[in-house]
């Protein structure tokens, strides 16, 4: 099969109607056939090898998935890094491959799509296997499904680099690409809900309701948005099938969704499996946690418009976009309460334990920017945050908080057990990448909220004559310093994530490092207050 | 079905579906003997996670 991809490819390669196409079948191309000489070079042709167990849970693509994630992880961050030194100085912009306006949704695509979205699909696939006590229905399909989206991330990455996109946000890869994840998406569906049906425990638990919810609705929302004509079936060029007002609707309901279902359903599902695992104790409220399913997912659906204030939208919508954005406050406070008070009873272990430190922190960031986000979405606020950098202080409070800290306390819960070794490399170094990203975190959203703040006020500025107080120029110039600092709080999680990756993989080669151990109990005795 | 005639549907019929869903959902929740059933649904992940039930 990946043999005949490869040939697919070559021909397209062949019959390219323009030189961007082009160079990217011969990408794809090269990636098939290197796979297929790879997989051939471990085929045992003899047929004398023992036959595959599969009595067992089905894991090696988990491990693929939790190297991969670490690494789609510390890519991410850097371009993000790199980004942000490049909106700092100019100079950076190499032309034409590495500039900003190709790096950005490199950046974006890398983190949400490459990190969040292995993340998201390597642990689905480990939960739904634990808590329905069935292997997955087929390993092939979960191969093919794997190292598919893999295919997408590498075809969506190459193509932004080679100046390939549609300019939709966070759905820039064009037609052909989007038609290969509809497949591998497809298949990503039936391989979950195969093994729901197969399973041996008589209740879905609801980590992985919201995993379903998650892959169900990103098939709805990658459709819709993504109906596009193309120019020709061997060009890059497509043209959306909708147009004005009803594209950019189309555009921000998908854009919103993909925040509510992939960032945020997907990894409640992984908060609600892990979180209990880590604490070793059942959710604070199974009946508050499928409450908080029903209204998130009847809820988000709505919130789109809120993109789109003062705008051509009519009035109407965008008003019901504020409102069901300010009603997504108590869904979202309910999980989070639901997912802090799982400790009660244990708070002692937020002091032992840097990865349970790591949960709660991710769900901590989940309540603020849940806060932060309905409130911006009221109209007279949004007049002032939106098109500035509070909006992107906001969004990384969410990934850099939210998604990225609960999906860092995922590797860590799961390196050890799959592959059988007692502990980490090193709980000191998890401490460290706690501070490290957490500190990068608030340096990053406070430098943000400055900046964008000083932007909203400077653009809105009138003098007694009414005339524009601020030339654009100035204002870029005002936030200068803030850019640097935010480039700074970058790189602390990039680091961070280093000594993270550094750490997974010592402990994939069954190192563990000598040091003393964190804060045993520790025990109360009366000492004079300080 | 024009625009409009879709859209009075959505904002009343629609809504009205939707709202009775979403309440029933919450009122099914709470219904006698729901809290023992979920108690046992909350421990579904603390069980022993090694290998797939009834095979070794």
């Amino acid at each position: 099969m990946l043999a005949f991809g490869a040939v697919l490819s070559l021909l397209a390669a062949g019959f390219a109607q323009d030189v961007l196409f082009q160079t990217h079948a011969w990408v794809v191309f090269f990636a098939l056939a290197l796979s297929t000489i790879y997989v051939l070079r471990k085929v045992d042709f003899a047929g004398d090898a023992a036959p595959v167990d599969k009595s067992g849970y089905f894991d090696d693509p988990i491990r693929a998935g939790v190297i991969l994630t670490t690494f789609w992880g510390v890519v991410g961050f850097l371009i993000g890094v790199i980004a942000a030194l490049q909106l700092a100085f100019p100079v950076l912009n190499i032309e034409p491959y590495l500039n900003f306006g190709r790096l950005r949704p490199l950046h974006t695509s890398a983190v949400i799509f490459a990190f969040g979205g292995t993340a998201l699909i390597t642990s689905s696939l480990y939960v739904v296997q634990r808590t329905t006590s069935a292997r997955l229905i087929s390993d092939g399909l979960t191969q093919f499904v794997f190292w598919g989206y893999q295919l997408f991330i590498l075809m969506a990455a190459t193509g932004y680099l080679l100046g390939i996109t549609q300019g939709r946000e966070y759905a820039e890869p064009e037609w052909y690409v989007d038609l290969w994840l509809t497949i591998v998406w497809v298949g990503y569906l039936i391989l979950f809900m195969g093994t729901l049906f197969k399973r041996k425990e008589p209740h879905i638990y609801v980590a992985n309701w919201f995993y379903l919810a998650f892959i169900f609705t990103i098939a709805l929302l990658h459709v819709v948005n993504n109906l596009a004509m193309p120019v020709s079936p061997f060009s890059i060029k497509s043209y959306s099938a909708f147009a004005g007002v009803q594209d950019a609707l189309t555009q921000w309901w998908y854009g919103h969704n993909a925040v509510g279902f992939f960032l945020t359903a997907g990894f409640l599902g992984m908060m609600y499996y892990f979180m209990p695992k880590q604490a070793e104790r059942p959710v604070y409220s199974y009946r508050l946690s499928i409450i908080h399913f029903w209204s998130l997912i009847f809820m988000y659906i709505w919130a789109g418009p809120h993109h789109l204030h003062y705008t051509a939208l009519p009035d109407w919508a965008q008003t019901l976009g504020m409102v069901f954005s300010i009603m997504l406050w108590m869904p979202s406070w309910g999980g989070m309460i639901n997912g802090l008070m799982t400790l009660s009873g244990a708070w002692d272990k937020l002091r032992t334990d840097p990865i349970i430190r790591m949960m709660v922190i991710a769900v901590a960031f989940y309540g603020m920017s849940t806060f932060e986000g309905p409130m911006m979405s009221i109209k007279a606020v949004n007049g002032l945050s939106h098109y500035t950098d509070w909006t992107i202080g906001h969004v990384h409070s969410g990934a850099l908080g939210w998604v990225g800290m609960i999906s860092f306390g995922m590797i860590y819960f799961l390196v050890p057990r799959l592959w059988g070794r007692d502990r980490l490399y090193s709980m000191r170094m998890v401490n460290w990448h706690f501070w490290l990203a957490t500190l990068g975190i608030v340096v990053y959203a406070a430098v943000m909220w400055v900046s964008g703040i000083t932007q909203g006020l400077m653009w809105r500025e009138y003098d007694a004559e009414g005339f524009l107080v601020y030339s654009f120029a100035e204002t870029v110039a005002a936030l200068k310093p803030y850019y640097i600092l935010r480039a700074v709080g970058g790189a602390m999680y990039l680091v961070g994530g280093l000594v993270m990756a550094y750490n997974v993989y010592m402990t994939i080669k069954g190192k563990t490092r000598n040091e003393k151990p964190i804060a045993v109990a520790h025990v109360a005795t009366a000492q004079p207050a300080e | 079905m024009d625009y409009n005639a879709f859209r009075h549907f959505a904002d009343s019929w629609g809504l009205l579906y939707l709202f009775v869903v979403f309440v029933g959902v919450v009122l099914f929740m709470f219904r006698p003997g729901a809290k023992k059933h979920a108690e046992m649904a909350a421990q579904i992940p603390l069980k022993d996670d090694r290998s797939p039930q009834g095979e070794e």
